[in-house]
């Protein structure tokens, strides 16, 4: 904060995340009815693609809850959310890239394996 | 779309002015978010290997509902460990989320006892993980093979988990020393207890990648 100090403290101001301690309360009983749901779908044994349908719904909202509320994130200026949150984005590419290279994999397994 | 990025968004304006780009945001903070980039990249890749063996093997992939399971007092309860695992993490983040505000509100005795509860917390996640590994390596779980199907199983449970606990007790330390910094009061002068939320950061990461393998390698 060498830059001119009237700016400087203006925007720590802005930035300091001080944020009521029964938002944090509410989002975490929030999480914790989220992990409960998301141990339901094995206790009740769900298969196929409700289950992970599911999986997904409920590690989606965890991983929202947790990056927006407990991290900030939300209050941030877009100059920083977009920095850290846009380049994890690349990673579909590898996912899509290894998913057709293990579907490639597995079907010369099978066609070695005569299976 | 097209507002965020018209020469007068305030977005074009932080990435376009000199010096610095993330305005009002300590170097400390920009920095533990950069690496937390950079470790999301390395998680992402654990997990990505672990889809791409789990896509290709023939062998049935061991159901982790039932190599997770526990008999506690004679009932049989299915991935009971992990669950209480995970609800501890979750417990661990709301301590110091609070403690983050406790910092804030310059009650440093509270933020501190806060964040020593936070590392309990995970010192103890981190026990029962040791726990669930010495239980998995009894039953012949090893790197290379495993009893209950594709030997590929072990690898990516040892490197995912692994990896992911020596983060917390990483993460444990951490938390253990800025605490006692904050309790010897060397924060007071200054007056700012930037440093609760920068080490809460990497506290809510731990957390953040648990809820992915939690998804993807135990309930999956």
């Amino acid at each position: 904060m060498s830059t001119s100090n009237a700016l400087g403290q203006e925007s720590q101001e802005h930035n300091t995340q001080e944020h009521p301690i029964g938002l944090y309360l509410k989002i975490w009983v929030l999480l914790f009815v989220l992990s409960t749901l998301s141990y339901m779908v094995d206790y009740m044994q769900l298969q196929g693609y409700l289950r992970w349908t599911l999986i997904i719904i409920f590690m989606l909202l965890k991983a929202g809850l947790i990056v927006a509320v407990f991290m900030h994130m939300m209050w941030e200026r877009l100059a920083l959310i977009y920095a850290i949150l846009l380049p994890p984005l690349c990673l579909l590419v590898l996912i899509g890239l290894m998913a057709i290279e293990a579907d490639y994999t597995i079907l010369m397994r099978y066609d070695f394996f005569g299976r | 779309m097209a507002h965020l990025l018209s020469e007068d968004s305030q977005l074009v304006k932080d990435w376009a002015s000199d010096q610095d780009a993330f305005k009002g945001v300590s170097w400390g903070k920009a920095m533990m978010w950069i690496f937390l980039l950079s470790d999301t990249f390395i998680f992402s890749s654990f997990l990505v290997g672990y889809m791409t063996v789990r896509m290709s093997v023939t062998e049935p992939w061991p159901n982790a509902s039932e190599v997770f399971a526990l008999t506690i007092a004679g009932h049989h309860i299915p991935l009971i460990l992990i669950a209480i695992m995970t609800f501890i993490l979750i417990t661990s983040s709301g301590t110091m989320a609070m403690a983050v505000n406790m910092g804030y509100a310059r009650k440093r005795k509270q933020a501190a006892r806060l964040m020593f509860v936070t590392a309990l917390l995970g010192a103890s996640f981190v026990g029962m993980q040791a726990f669930e590994w010495t239980k998995l390596i009894e039953e012949g779980v090893r790197p290379w093979g495993n009893p209950f199907g594709a030997a590929q199983f072990g690898s990516t449970f040892f490197m995912v988990t692994g990896f992911h606990g020596l983060h917390v007790s990483a993460g444990v330390i951490y938390l253990l020393i800025v605490a006692r910094k904050i309790q010897l009061g060397h924060y007071e002068k200054e007056g700012n207890y930037q440093i609760v939320e920068i080490a809460g950061l990497y506290w809510h990461f731990v957390d953040l990648v648990w809820v992915f393998i939690f998804a993807f390698f135990y309930l999956w």
